[in-house]
């Protein structure tokens, strides 16, 4: 299945590059995910636990990063075994595009697969999951960089205190300039 | 006044008190003493290059006794395919190897590389979980067209296509059919799909395999429709174990429809494995692994033109398909879309000119092979439904388009290569006219409208073939069987028999019907005689039950060993009797000599040919046991007229079937109650094909519908009473009980006459450019339809 979408992030492409750079934001923002390690240039091991359907599985797989243009474009590709609940794959093209000052345009355009279990007893489901997680995974990019757009929409993986207003990533690397 | 015994009668299914008390005894009823379990790993991708199988992690878990992969079948036999079709160019058809375990590559979602063997179920399957499987996936094909065009996605590499044959029936028709569509009045053209199906019966399979070291002696206790077959496949062709060492047992089979005919890699591999390990090996299917592995049914692409000349009457048929293979040839897959399929295209018909292609095609889904009906409900469904088309187009009658070009003398010669023996087409469509009330259908029409929901009538008319079939003819076609039955009559001092037949039943109700037949002819009741079948132990060979022809076949033996079997207890009663042979007439269970009161009873008769104190031992052997082969020396053509009615609800698509007549002719008929059973079940599958079953793959070979949250099964509430005849008879004139066979009818006459009844009812509310849907004709298809 493909699925295209776009947001707004407000942050410039600098900040939102090295965002999706960072493996702890990954982390945060990858739904289910619970370990994440490596580095952009030799890939990130991640694990990650989901329910698909009737369909619940602990995937561990590889995320690697390719196609760099900083800031302007990179491929974020994945693919999970989920041992008998069989396998997830899927890449995202990701674009950034200035959209005025401070603000930064996130294309994605992402294509994902499934198989096994997955595909034979969750492919009612699988289409909206997939924009679900997409779309999860981009609002909790948006939010590691912005801050949540309120309190009760935090992540929950996200225990960070302080500052509601200010996105956690953006605190730690101390860039300035709070969108709101 | 109804016979209530004997050959008419509906006698009460003997076994149903068993099925429906809970005390069958299925394969998985079966647990050998010391028996281990199996938990096979699949392939979840559908094509792939196997890198590496990590089985270390699952060797070192409790109860694991062995992990199999591919290496340990290295020597061992792939499956056989039973049938070897030659193309239209004097080719034989590629037969790539069928591995028991995957070999280098897996081909399919479903397809076993591994197996763990463990002490328990939970084990097992612990176990599986744990086995890393290393596949390079490779691009998957799916599409058949796409498939006979790529050079570069191969299914087999070693082929060098993913065509298996191009196939053209009858080859030297091809000229004179392209000349008459050439030359006709009118040619209908329709291109449809004939959806894939998963048979689903109700028992998933099951395989035991036994060995017993002592005798050297393998035992495989097995899902099966036809034990003497694959004891035959696998100890020949995979295992290398000779008859005499390998039982093959099929006990109570929850229904077959087809699937259950095929030689599986689960069965071999627990034959094999028991002998390995030497312990007992038993595999349950799971209803997933079902989907992903029993042989899937239909799934052909197919374009049907029709010519007529300018009085209507048909001058050429000309089809072309695609039929899918699957990822390996299945037992009999190369049969079902040309000799059970070709051969039939002529219908009812007396078309002077046909030409049928088909291509057969490798694509990476499980393999696809008979399934109740099997080519011959393709075949129908083309043919009825361009009829259907080409009436519209040519604004008359269907029912009156399909009279005018009825056979009507028999025996006649098809231009497909069969021969009719008898029928009454006109007198089935008379009939289906009265039952299905045809005359009040205006009314009902009415009355639908009037609740705001459009209703259609939608008939069809069918021929099968089925008894199959000559051994003789078949080898012709490329069968590497015989089609032969046989049958043991074994009777007992007392007077009791024992019947073994090589049918098999798995539903059918042999064990009530077939004691009918022997009853009629010796005048002793009924529960005197038992059918015993499904052990190759107590069996002679026999190849078991599919094509509807247990009953045209397996009964016939049954005939012929009884009528042995009335023979010699003849020559015993003269003895007796101390009259001429000539003299002697059997009636009512006793032998009297003709024109005097003097008798003597069966049993005095059976008694005296065990106790011999009294008996022409010079002339004949003690004892009465008689085996009889009984080999066709045709097929059988039943033949019907169906009519559906259904509403359709404008506003979302809806279809309901709101009634369903059948009027059949299957020669003679042994119990009533039984061929109406057999029908109705038909008629229920047949209305799942049209409305509700699917079987789908994404295009990348995986499969989406492999669970019934996603794979629609008639229900109760989505058949109506089916209203059935069979006093339309012509029997059949080559076989001793003048039967044809009744149980594919209702699965090929039915998905035809639903799509026929949902077009009128479109017709009907002014969707007049909707001319076809393909099958299932879901809400969704129906309303976008409707839509234009």
């Amino acid at each position: 299945m493909q699925m295209s979408d776009s947001r707004e992030i407000q942050a410039d492409r600098e900040t939102v590059w090295a965002a999706i750079l960072t493996p702890e934001v990954l982390k945060t923002c990858v739904p289910g995910c619970q370990e994440l390690t490596g580095t952009p240039e030799e890939g990130f091991e991640a694990t990650v636990v989901q329910k698909v359907g009737p369909v619940k599985a602990t995937f561990k797989g590889q995320v690697n990063v390719s196609d760099m243009d900083k800031p302007e474009t990179l491929k974020l590709s994945g693919e999970g075994k989920g041992g008998a609940a069989g396998f997830a794959k899927g890449a995202a093209v990701v674009r950034l595009e200035e959209a005025g000052e401070g603000v930064t345009r996130l294309h994605y355009d992402v294509e994902a697969n499934v198989g096994g279990k997955l595909a034979q007893l969750g492919s009612r489901v699988i289409d909206g999951f997939a924009k679900k997680m997409a779309d999860q995974f981009f609002t909790r990019l948006q939010e590691a960089i912005e801050g949540p757009a309120n309190e009760a929409d935090a992540p929950e993986a996200e225990a960070t205190p302080g500052e509601a207003k200010k996105g956690w990533f953006r605190r730690m690397v101390g860039a300035g300039g709070g969108a709101a | 006044m109804p016979k209530d015994h004997g050959i008419g009668a509906s006698s009460k299914r003997r076994e149903d008190v068993r099925f429906l008390t809970g005390t069958g005894n299925y394969t998985d009823d079966i647990n050998v003493y010391g028996q281990a379990y199996v938990a096979f790993v699949r392939s979840d991708v559908a094509h792939g290059r196997i890198t590496g199988i990590d089985t270390a992690a699952a060797e070192a878990m409790p109860g694991v006794l062995k992990i199999f992969t591919g290496s340990d079948f290295e020597g061992v036999g792939g499956l056989p395919c039973g049938w070897q079709v030659t193309d239209r160019f004097g080719e034989v058809m590629k037969e790539p190897p069928h591995p028991v375990l995957a070999q280098g590559k897996v081909r399919h979602v479903g397809e076993m590389v591994a197996a763990v063997v463990a002490e328990s179920l939970q084990e097992a399957r612990d176990a599986a979980d744990a086995v890393m499987l290393d596949i390079e996936e490779l691009p998957a094909i799916v599409d058949m067209k796409k498939a006979v065009a790529s050079s570069e996605t191969l299914v087999h590499d070693e082929i060098g296509t993913n065509l298996c044959y191009d196939w053209g029936f009858v080859e030297d028709n091809r000229d004179a059919v392209n000349q008459a569509i050439k030359g006709a009045a009118h040619v209908t053209t329709l291109e449809l799909v004939n959806n894939r199906l998963v048979a689903n019966p109700m028992e998933p399979r099951v395989a035991v395999g036994d060995y017993n070291r002592a005798g050297d002696m393998s035992t495989l206790y097995t899902t099966s429709q036809n034990p003497h077959v694959i004891r035959l496949l696998m100890g020949a062709f995979v295992l290398g174990i000779p008859e005499h060492k390998l039982r093959v047992v099929a006990p109570d089979v929850g229904g077959g429809f087809g699937t259950k005919i095929f030689h599986y890699a689960e069965e071999a591999f627990c034959t094999f494995a028991a002998r390995a390990l030497k312990r007992p090996v038993k595999w349950t299917s799971t209803r997933s692994e079902a989907f992903m592995s029993d042989a899937h049914g239909r799934d052909h692409v197919t374009k049907i033109e029709l010519a007529l000349d300018e009085a209507n009457n048909f001058v050429a048929v000309r089809t072309e398909t695609y039929a899918n293979m699957g990822a390996y040839l299945s037992t009999f897959a190369p049969s079902v879309p040309t000799w059970l399929h070709g051969t039939l295209m002529a219908g009812n018909y007396k078309t002077p000119n046909i030409y049928v292609n088909v291509k057969a095609v490798f694509t990476n889904t499980v393999p696809v092979d008979a399934y109740r009906g099997a080519g011959r409900p393709e075949a129908t469904f083309q043919l009825e439904r361009v009829i259907d088309k080409a009436a519209r187009e040519l604004g008359v009658d269907p029912m009156a388009l399909r009279r005018q070009n009825f056979i009507t003398e028999f025996p006649y010669a098809t231009p497909v290569a069969v021969e009719y023996d008898t029928g009454d087409y006109h007198a089935t469509a008379d009939k289906i006219a009265e039952i299905a009330d045809f005359a009040g259908f205006e009314t009902r029409r009415k009355e639908s409208e009037a609740k705001g929901k459009l209703r259609g009538l939608g008939i069809n008319c069918y021929i099968e073939a089925c008894g199959i079939a000559p051994s003789n003819l078949v080898g012709q076609l490329g069968a590497r069987a015989g089609l032969y039955e046989s049958a043991t009559v074994r009777v007992n001092a007392t007077g009791s028999l024992s019947v073994m037949t090589g049918s098999h039943s798995h539903g059918q109700g042999h064990e009530t019907s077939f004691p009918q037949v022997v009853s009629e002819m010796i005048g002793i009741p009924e529960d005197q005689i038992e059918i015993v079948h499904g052990d190759t132990a107590n069996t002679p060979m026999g190849m078991g039950t599919y094509g509807s022809r247990s009953l045209a076949v397996g009964g016939s033996a049954i005939v012929r060993a009884t009528e042995k079997i009335i023979r010699k207890a003849t020559k015993i009663a003269a003895h007796l009797l101390e009259a001429s042979e000539a003299d002697i007439e059997l009636k009512n269970g006793a032998f009297s000599v003709a024109g005097t009161d003097k008798s003597v009873a069966w049993g005095d008769v059976t008694l005296a040919a065990y106790v011999p104190h009294n008996y022409p031992l010079e002339d004949i052997e003690p004892g009465l046991e008689e085996t009889a082969f009984y080999d066709p020396s045709n097929f059988t053509y039943p033949s019907g007229a169906y009519a559906c009615e259904v509403e359709v609800d404008p506003e979302t698509g809806q279809v309901t079937v709101e009634r369903f007549s059948a009027a059949d002719d299957f020669g003679n008929v042994i119990n009533p109650m039984i061929v109406e059973g057999q029908v109705h079940g038909g008629v229920a599958q047949g209305i799942g094909q049209a409305l509700l079953e699917n079987c789908v793959y994404d295009e990348t070979g995986q499969l989406l519908s492999a669970s019934y949250m996603d794979y629609a099964m008639p229900r109760a509430d989505n058949v109506p009473m089916v209203t059935v005849d069979h006093s339309c008879q012509t029997p059949c004139t080559h076989n001793p009980l003048g039967v044809k066979g009744c149980g594919e009818a209702g699965a090929i006459g039915s998905p035809p006459a639903v799509i026929n009844a949902v077009i009128d009812a479109l017709h009907s509310g002014g969707f007049t450019h909707v001319t076809h849907i393909d099958m299932p004709a879901t809400p969704n298809r129906v309303w976008a339809a409707m839509q234009g």
